[in-house]
């Protein structure tokens, strides 16, 4: 049990970690892959709190189908954000 | 050819494509015994589908996949649920006549734990077929709209 609880606590620290640096990159297309990252993890904290439908939904549309769609809008768009 | 990737990414798309595929249909095909269904499963497909073009570029993504059949494909499948919810009217909306009946996916469940028989639930799965398809075919052309408006005007 404390092991499981300590998993999570890794994991919630690491969802914060990639959604802060999602925030904070200037370049738009590493900030769209920490954000994928983040996703990954939502994915597996939703799998450890025994929720797998949740898991499977988060890890197909949050981590998959959104990345593929800002790398395509991202295409049309600058990479670098400005100052 | 412009909009694709590196070897790297081409050759691992080529393995992965056909992998992240089975698993869609496999979620959705074992919809009513394991966790994930029509949506999840839909959307795993859907995901496969959305690696074409990111790897290939929009040019070979759209030789391969036409947006107007996947519209009609969604139409299909939407009806399709609305008529399997229809199917037991007699009874009440959204009976499950064909559960029992010895038909396809009619086999009778026995009593006791049991590891999941795949031939039960009755409408359940073609539900779930028809949920999938919508899903799959639906996402897919978001994607595939985003494409042609990005490749439209411009330099890229």
């Amino acid at each position: 049990m404390i092991a499981q609880e300590i998993v999570q606590v890794i994991t919630l620290v690491l969802i914060l970690v990639g959604a802060a640096l999602a925030v904070s990159f200037k370049d738009l297309l590493a900030s769209i892959l920490a954000l994928a990252g983040a996703s990954l993890l939502v994915s597996l904290e939703f799998y450890i709190l025994q929720a797998p439908d949740v898991a499977i939904a988060e890890a197909a549309i949050g981590a998959a189908l959104t990345t593929a769609i800002y790398v395509i809008a991202l295409r049309r768009t600058r990479r670098k954000e400005k100052e | 050819m412009r909009g694709e990737m590196s070897v790297i990414v081409r050759t691992i798309a080529r393995i992965t494509y056909a992998l992240i595929l089975v698993f869609g249909f496999y979620v959705i095909l074992h919809g009513h015994l394991t966790p994930g269904g029509g949506f999840q499963g839909g959307a795993v497909v859907a995901s496969g589908f959305a690696l074409l073009p990111v790897a290939f570029g929009a040019a070979a993504a759209k030789r391969y996949l036409n947006p107007s059949l996947m519209r009609h494909l969604e139409e299909v499948g939407s009806l399709a649920f609305l008529a399997l919810g229809f199917l037991g009217i007699g009874i009440s909306f959204f009976y499950n006549v064909l559960a029992n009946s010895g038909s396809l996916f009619g086999a009778a469940v026995p009593f006791g734990p049991n590891s999941g028989i795949l031939n039960s639930a009755g409408t359940l799965p073609f539900m779930n077929w028809a949920v999938g398809l919508k899903v799959m075919t639906g996402l897919m052309t978001i994607v595939l709209v985003l494409l042609i408006g990005a490749g439209k005007e411009g330099k890229d």
